[in-house]
């Protein structure tokens, strides 16, 4: 064997480190971006609560916060369910069910290295309650108290535990506490100590400040930051969830309300995602060989009926006999180019919620002309109906041809209707002014979609007598003693199955009443490039980036 | 002239009170809650009357009026309802932007509508007139928005030469990475005051040839390339005028524009302020807005009497 003399061990020792720095300059070159068009039209609020609905918690809350609890958004076939964040267990005091207590996850770090601990969700539970605090911010209570409509305060019971108290006993809590995204109090405390001016003054310039360098516990760091223009987020690799560490190194987020300027940006390769592309042009989209994921959504287009005296939609008969002839799937596949999943409550087969529904809602207009006989109408005494809706808005999906579509399918089941198209603003403010109000313009129903993560959104506010306006959204003033029994026993059923079996049986009850037109719901269409892989998107608003990879 | 421009600044005082009054009443208004962008419609009633409180949105409109447009006068027109930052710095971000695009597309346009409407005028009833008419036409009659979206699907995806969105990276740089996202944009905008510039030229340089002291001019042995500088002179006036408003509309951003572009500019800022029933920063921009419509008509005038003694004297 022939030992290498000193220089050729030098030159091989030189080639090899030159190599080993060449791949490593190249590693560190290929670094990995995710860019995203948001059909927001600004970057939703950066400071942990953030603004425009669910996009905005998709994008900047689950982003770089994370709540006490949090979705499970591991599978695209089951529902998605509650499971601990950053609180490890819960429990309700037995002697007082006001009272909860809430144990914190050990060892998590804000990304500016401050630690999270009790006194961080005391903090965070005060900038939207507590109006004496320093760092009270209104401009955070409206997104985020009404979404935990019945948390108080809470208190500190040691450094890793403690008690949040509710108005009444409420065993919603740890589902609306999704909604409350933890801000670090260490680094609005720089901000504010930073600022100059009163402690009014101070306190809304460091959130200011805050908003524009923010800093919570997520999968994702904020880097940079531009108005209406783009957010860029890097990994965190320090991340307590050693599992949902980011594959890709950035994201980038930009606003792009336009539908056909995002499906642009797409095809000419200026971003590699987008939410909710032009539905006319998914065909070319994916001729293109551009991938649409799609699932069904916890969102549901109704028409939600009147229930005041002299409404056509007090008769059973008639709301069943609606539900019955409508003919959802060819809605799907003709009208809507698959970009719909067809509703049958407000929850589908598989979801907790669901019940024992009895009443099949199907397409059968012959059982639907019976019902229509059964209450003495016919061909020649046809029933007359308004229905209120919008051309255009938030979560409406194609309004004006969908009602266009239901107001054919059900003259052929007795109907005539007659179609109220409101500006989108004027329909959604009637949505809590209720069916007795002028601007209703004496119609029987109105047609607002909305979401149903929450049972209290999904089901309470419409169906609860109390909820009547101006209190929520009862639009329709239904007052049903035993939708009320209900969604007080589901209120106070602590243990987490029993609470969702008394919610079931509510919406049972209220599909087998035919509470609503139930016609769709939306399934979250997005296109993204063939290059973005391991896309799993669940049963929700909301989407785990986490997982995503940029195969090169 | 001093007294001529002291008179002109007076009437911007009741013009510009105007503007601010008429647009905080159409803002207020029109349908739709003031709070709905941070107050979801499930939220509580007592929820909504507390920040309707610490909003100020409880007391009579002109108390509110008043309280906007004395903060206003001081320079502070409040803070965004959906995202909490001020808005003059919202306006100012995006009216930089705005001057960006329409300066552009003004030079473009002004600069084609020109040329065509000087060719055009000065060769009436050629094929060269017949030409440049039917590209002003073009011009005027051509929706932009739609115009938008066709250079976007053959420059941007089809070609794949020039991104379809956005204003590109960071901080604005004269370079390509930029200027490239300012192609687009600027020449859909320049097409309409490019057609709307061809047909005023081309009208006025018809009139003055027929006018008596060009023949006079040309009689008196001046050359053509002479003769053709006094036409433009005397078009200058008219000219400069409708440069001015077209400007101002320019100015103004165009929402539909901005948005097929996703250029963040005061058209886009004013179409998501819309959605969002943002208030404070619809007042804000609309006003910034208006007082520049008022101010360069104010400029425009000035000019005008510059060029042209008469108008001053009038």
């Amino acid at each position: 064997m022939h030992s290498l003399n000193t220089k050729t061990r030098a030159l091989l020792g030189g080639c090899c480190l030159a190599m080993a720095l060449a791949l490593q300059t190249g590693v560190a070159s290929a670094e990995s971006v995710l860019r995203i068009g948001m059909t927001a039209g600004d970057i939703p609020r950066t400071l942990g609560q953030p603004d425009q609905g669910f996009e905005g918690n998709r994008f900047t809350g689950l982003t770089m916060y994370d709540a006490l609890t949090q979705w499970d958004l591991s599978s695209a076939e089951d529902a998605s369910v509650v499971i601990p964040g950053l609180a490890t267990e819960w429990s309700v005091n037995e002697d007082d069910q006001t009272k909860w207590t809430f144990v914190l996850r050990e060892g998590v770090t804000f990304h500016d290295g401050s630690p999270f601990d009790a006194d961080a969700v005391v903090w965070n539970v005060q900038k939207v309650l507590d109006e004496d605090a320093l760092h009270y911010d209104a401009s955070q209570v409206g997104v985020t108290a009404s979404r935990m409509p019945t948390l108080r305060s809470a208190t500190k019971i040691d450094e890793y535990t403690v008690e949040l108290t509710t108005s009444e006993p409420d065993s919603f809590l740890p589902i609306n506490l999704t909604n409350l995204f933890m801000a670090s109090p260490a680094k609005w405390q720089e901000f504010f100590d930073g600022a100059s001016g009163d402690d009014t003054a101070k306190a809304a310039a460091a959130w200011d400040a805050f908003a524009r360098d923010a800093s919570g516990t997520g999968p994702w760091i904020m880097e940079s930051f531009a108005p209406r223009e783009r957010l860029e987020l890097v990994k965190n690799d320090d991340y307590w969830d050693a599992g949902r560490v980011p594959n890709v190194d950035r994201l980038v987020l930009y606003p792009m309300p336009e539908a056909n300027a995002r499906t642009a940006a797409l095809l000419s390769g200026q971003v590699d995602w987008i939410e909710a592309p032009a539905p006319d042009a998914i065909a070319q989209i994916e001729s293109r060989g551009f991938v649409i994921h799609k699932n069904e959504a916890p969102h549901v287009w109704p028409w939600q009926f009147s229930r005041i005296e002299g409404s056509p939609w007090n008769d059973v008969n008639v709301r069943q006999a609606a539900n019955l002839c409508i003919d959802r799937e060819g809605m799907r596949d003709g009208l809507l180019a698959g970009l719909m999943a067809p509703a049958t409550g407000a929850v589908e087969e598989g979801h907790p919620w669901r019940g024992d529904v009895t009443f099949n809602i199907t397409f059968d207009p012959d059982e639907g002309r019976r019902l229509m006989e059964e209450s003495g109408f016919s061909a020649e005494n046809r029933l007359s109906v308004k229905a209120l809706t919008s051309a255009s808005g938030s979560g409406q999906m194609q309004p004006l041809p969908m009602n266009e579509y239901i107001q054919q399918a059900l003259g052929e089941c007795y109907f005539d209707v007659e179609l109220e198209v409101l500006e989108w603003n004027t329909l959604f403010t009637n949505w809590r002014q209720g069916a007795k109000d002028p601007a209703s313009l004496g119609a029987h129903s109105t047609n607002v979609t909305f979401a149903t993560m929450d049972p209290f959104f999904a089901l309470v506010r419409f169906l609860q007598s109390g909820m009547a306006a101006p209190v929520s959204n009862n639009w329709g003033y239904i007052n049903e003693p035993l939708y009320d029994e209900l969604v007080e026993k589901a209120r106070r059923t602590f243990e987490p199955e029993a609470r969702d079996a008394a919610l079931a049986e509510l919406h049972a009850a209220s599909v087998n009443d035919a509470a609503f037109l139930y016609v769709a719901h939306d399934v979250s269409p997005r296109a993204m490039s063939p290059n973005v892989q391991n896309v799993i998107q669940p049963k929700s608003w909301f989407i785990d980036f986490s997982p995503i990879s940029i195969e090169e | 002239m001093l007294v001529y421009l002291a008179k002109r600044l007076a009437y911007t005082v009741p013009i510009v009170f105007s503007v601010a009054l008429v647009c905080f009443m159409l803002v207020h208004l029109s349908p739709g809650d003031p709070l709905i962008s941070i107050l979801p419609a499930d939220a509580s009633v007592e929820l909504e009357q507390r920040l309707r409180i610490q909003y100020g949105f409880d007391r009579p409109l002109p108390v509110q009026f008043w309280i906007w447009i004395s903060n206003a006068l001081s320079g502070d027109l409040g803070a965004s309802i959906a995202n909490g930052r001020p808005v003059l710095s919202e306006v100012l971000q995006a009216v930089r932007n705005t001057l960006l695009l329409a300066c552009t597309a003004a030079v473009l346009g002004f600069a084609l509508g020109m040329f065509f409407g000087l060719v055009a005028g000065y060769f009436r009833d050629s094929w060269i007139d017949k030409l440049a008419t039917s590209i002003a036409i073009a011009g005027v009659s051509v929706p932009h928005y739609w115009l938008g979206m066709v250079l976007v699907i053959i420059f941007s995806v089809q070609l794949n030469w020039l991104p379809a969105v956005g204003a590109g990276p960071g901080n604005w740089s004269w370079t390509w990475t930029h200027l490239q996202y300012l192609v687009l944009p600027a020449v859909t905008m320049a097409v309409i005051p490019m057609g709307i510039i061809t047909r005023t030229v081309r009208a006025l340089v018809g009139d003055i040839l027929s006018n008596d002291f060009v023949d006079a001019l040309r009689a008196k042995g001046l050359g053509e390339g002479r003769v053709f500088l006094h036409v433009i002179k005397n078009a200058a006036p008219t000219a400069i005028a409708v440069m001015g408003l077209q400007l101002g509309y320019l100015l103004g951003g165009s929402i539909l524009i901005e948005t097929v572009f996703s250029w963040p500019g005061t058209g886009f800022l004013l179409n998501t302020a819309i959605f969002q029933r943002d208030l404070p920063l619809l007042q804000g921009t609309i006003l910034v807005l208006a007082l520049f419509f008022v101010f360069l008509n104010l400029f425009v005038d000035m000019l005008q009497a510059m060029i042209d003694p008469r108008i001053k004297r009038g």
